[in-house]
C-alpha cells in the first residue's frame, strides 16, 4: 500500500511537468492548429542555457526568470520567422519545420554541449519530505514543481478568462477571421502565443532538468509523456492539459513501479491509444458547435 | 462617402468582379443585389480587406482601404458582419460585444456600451452569460449586428443578414437596420438575396450579374421596374 502511496507521490510530481509541456503544446495548437515538435527541444536548449548561467555563477532565480524569458523569445521568434511564412499552403509544411527544428535544437545543444548527460541542479532539496516518522517520495523540489505549474496553470486561466489580451487570443484561436474583422492584431497576438508557449516550455524543462539524465535528448519523453497528456486533455483546453498530465504521471509511474521502468514509454503509447478509443475528441473537447 | 472604383477580383481564372463601379452615401443603406456568384460577397470581403483586388480602388472619406490590412480597416470605422452570422461559439454573448470594444472604447465605458447594445436586442439580455454557440438563427444574426454597431462604424457591410431567418425576424431586422441609419452619417452597404425586403429599407441599389454592375439606381426605381426586378431579381 505504501509503495503504491509512493508511486502515486511521483506520479504526481511527474505529471505536473508533463501537464506543464502539454500547455505549451495546447497553447499553440488551439490557436494554429500545429502540433510543435520542437516544443521539448526547445525547452532543453533553454535549460541548456541556463546551465550555462548557472556555471558562470548566477544566482538560481535570476537564471530561472532570464530563461523563461528566452524561452518566451524562441517561441516567439519561431512563429514570426519560420511559421508565419508557411500560412496558407499546407497544414503539414509548419509540422515539419518543428520536426526539423527539434533537430536543429538537439543538434546544436549536442555540438555546444557535448552529448554526454550530466547533472542539473535542483532549486530545493531532493531527498523525501519526512511527514509524521517516515519519508514520503514527495521532495522540497517536487513540492516546487507542484507551486510553479499551479501557479502557471492559474496564470493562464486568469490571463484567458479575465483579461482584455485573454479574450484577443480566444479569438484570434477559434476564429482568426472575425477577430481580425473586430480590430484584433491577429499577428501580434499568435507571435504572443508561441512565445507563452515557450514560457511553459523553458519551465517544463528547468523542472524536468533535475531528475531526469540532462543532456541535449533528456526531453524526448517529456515531449511524447506531455503530448500523450495533451490528447487525454482534447489538444485545446488548459485545464485538459493539467488533469492529462496527471494522469499520464500516474500511469507511467504505476508502470515503471509494477512492471519494470523500461516499460514506461510503453506505457504511455499504451494510455494515448486506451484514450484516443475511448474518446477520440479527448476529455476536455468542447462539444462540436451545433450548426444553425 | 464609399467610393468604389473599377474594382476588379479574380480567383484563378474566374474573375469575380469586373471594373466594378459605384457610391454609397452616409446616412443611407445602398443594397447590392444579385444572383448567387454575381460576386456580391467578394464586393464586400474585398472592401474589408480580406480579398485582395487585382484592379481598381476604394476609399472611405478620402482614405484609401486598399493595401492595408484587414484590421487596419475595421479600426478606420468599418464593420463588416459576414455571411453565415460569424458569432464565436466558444464565446459567451457578452465576450463576443466585448471583443469588439477593445480597440475602440476605454475599459470604463466597454460595460455602459454593451448595456446599450443589449438594450436594443432585448431578446439577448438573458443570454448574456450564455455560450454564443446556445442561441438560434436569428439570435444570432442580432448578437451580430449588435457587435457591428458597438464599436460606433462609420461603414457598416451587412452580408445577407436574412439568410434563414423567419419573415418576421427579418421584417425587424430591415427596420433597425432603417433605423440606425437615418439621421445619422453611418454609411450602410446591404448585400441581399431577399431583394424585396433589402429594397424596402434601401435608398440606392446596385445590382450585379456575373461581376459586373448592370443597375445603379434609386431603390424605388427599382422597385418599381418590374422588366428589370424580373429580369435579375426574380419578383
Amino acid at each position: 500500500m505504501s509503495l503504491f502511496f509512493d508511486y502515486s507521490l511521483d506520479g504526481i510530481a511527474n505529471g505536473m511537468v508533463y501537464a506543464t509541456l502539454a500547455l505549451a503544446l495546447v497553447l499553440i495548437y488551439r490557436a494554429t492548429k500545429i502540433i510543435n515538435f520542437a516544443q521539448g527541444a526547445a525547452g532543453m536548449l533553454t535549460t541548456f542555457i541556463a546551465f550555462s548561467l548557472l556555471s558562470r555563477g548566477m544566482g538560481y532565480w535570476w537564471a530561472f526568470l532570464l530563461v523563461l524569458i528566452i524561452g518566451f523569445a524562441i517561441g516567439a521568434a519561431c512563429e514570426r520567422i519560420l511559421i508565419r511564412p508557411l500560412h496558407g499552403r499546407s497544414e503539414l509544411n509548419p509540422v515539419i519545420v518543428t520536426i526539423g527544428l527539434l533537430v536543429v535544437f538537439e543538434g546544436l545543444a549536442g555540438a555546444i554541449y557535448g552529448n554526454a548527460s550530466r547533472g542539473f541542479p535542483a532549486a530545493f532539496s531532493q531527498s523525501g519530505l519526512r511527514v509524521g516518522g517516515t519519508t514520503i517520495a514527495f521532495s522540497h523540489f517536487d513540492v516546487f514543481i507542484l507551486i510553479a505549474v499551479l501557479a502557471l496553470m492559474a496564470g493562464t486561466l486568469v490571463l484567458f478568462r479575465y483579461t482584455a489580451l485573454g479574450l484577443r487570443m480566444r479569438a484570434t484561436a477559434f476564429s482568426r477571421e472575425i477577430a481580425r474583422l473586430l480590430g484584433v492584431r491577429v499577428g501580434l497576438l499568435l507571435t504572443l502565443g508561441w512565445g507563452l508557449a515557450g514560457i511553459a516550455g523553458s519551465l517544463a524543462g528547468l523542472l524536468a532538468a533535475p531528475t531526469s539524465s540532462f543532456g541535449p535528448y533528456y526531453m524526448d519523453l517529456v515531449l511524447v509523456y506531455g503530448f500523450t497528456a495533451a490528447v487525454i486533455g482534447g489538444l485545446e483546453s488548459p485545464v485538459g492539459a493539467l488533469v492529462g498530465g496527471l494522469i499520464t504521471g500516474l500511469c507511467i509511474s504505476y508502470v515503471g513501479g509494477y512492471l519494470g521502468s523500461g516499460l514506461e514509454p510503453l506505457g504511455a503509447l499504451a494510455l494515448l491509444m486506451v484514450a484516443l478509443m475511448a474518446r477520440p475528441e479527448g476529455i476536455f473537447a468542447r462539444p462540436p458547435a451545433r450548426r444553425v | 462617402m464609399l467610393e468604389v472604383r473599377d474594382l476588379s477580383v479574380s480567383f484563378g481564372a474566374v474573375q469575380a468582379l469586373r471594373s466594378v463601379s459605384f457610391d454609397a452615401e452616409p446616412g443611407a443603406v445602398t443594397a447590392v443585389l444579385g444572383a448567387n456568384g454575381a460576386g456580391k460577397t467578394t464586393l464586400l470581403r474585398t472592401i474589408s480587406g480580406l480579398v485582395k483586388p487585382h484592379e481598381g480602388s476604394v476609399s472611405f472619406d478620402g482614405d484609401p482601404l486598399v493595401g492595408r490590412n484587414v484590421e487596419s480597416v475595421a479600426r478606420m470605422g468599418v464593420s463588416h458582419v459576414p455571411e453565415g452570422r460569424g458569432v464565436i461559439e466558444e464565446m459567451t454573448v457578452e465576450e463576443n460585444l466585448r471583443l469588439a470594444t477593445l480597440w475602440c472604447l476605454r475599459k470604463k465605458d466597454r460595460q455602459a456600451a454593451i448595456v446599450e447594445t443589449l438594450d436594443l436586442f432585448p431578446r439577448l439580455q438573458n443570454f448574456r452569460r450564455r455560450q454564443a454557440s446556445t442561441l438560434s438563427g436569428g439570435e444570432r444574426q442580432m448578437l451580430v449586428l449588435g457587435r457591428a454597431l458597438i464599436s460606433r462604424p462609420r461603414l457598416l457591410l451587412l452580408d445577407e443578414p436574412s439568410l434563414g431567418l423567419a419573415p418576421l425576424v427579418t421584417a425587424q431586422l430591415m427596420a433597425l437596420i432603417r433605423d440606425q441609419t437615418e439621421g445619422t452619417d453611418l454609411t450602410v452597404v446591404l448585400v441581399e438575396q431577399n431583394a424585396r425586403s433589402a429594397l424596402s429599407v434601401s435608398h440606392h441599389a446596385v445590382i450585379l450579374n456575373l461581376g459586373q454592375v448592370v443597375v445603379s439606381d434609386p431603390a424605388a426605381t427599382v422597385a418599381a421596374d418590374d422588366a428589370l426586378r424580373h429580369h435579375y431579381l426574380g419578383f
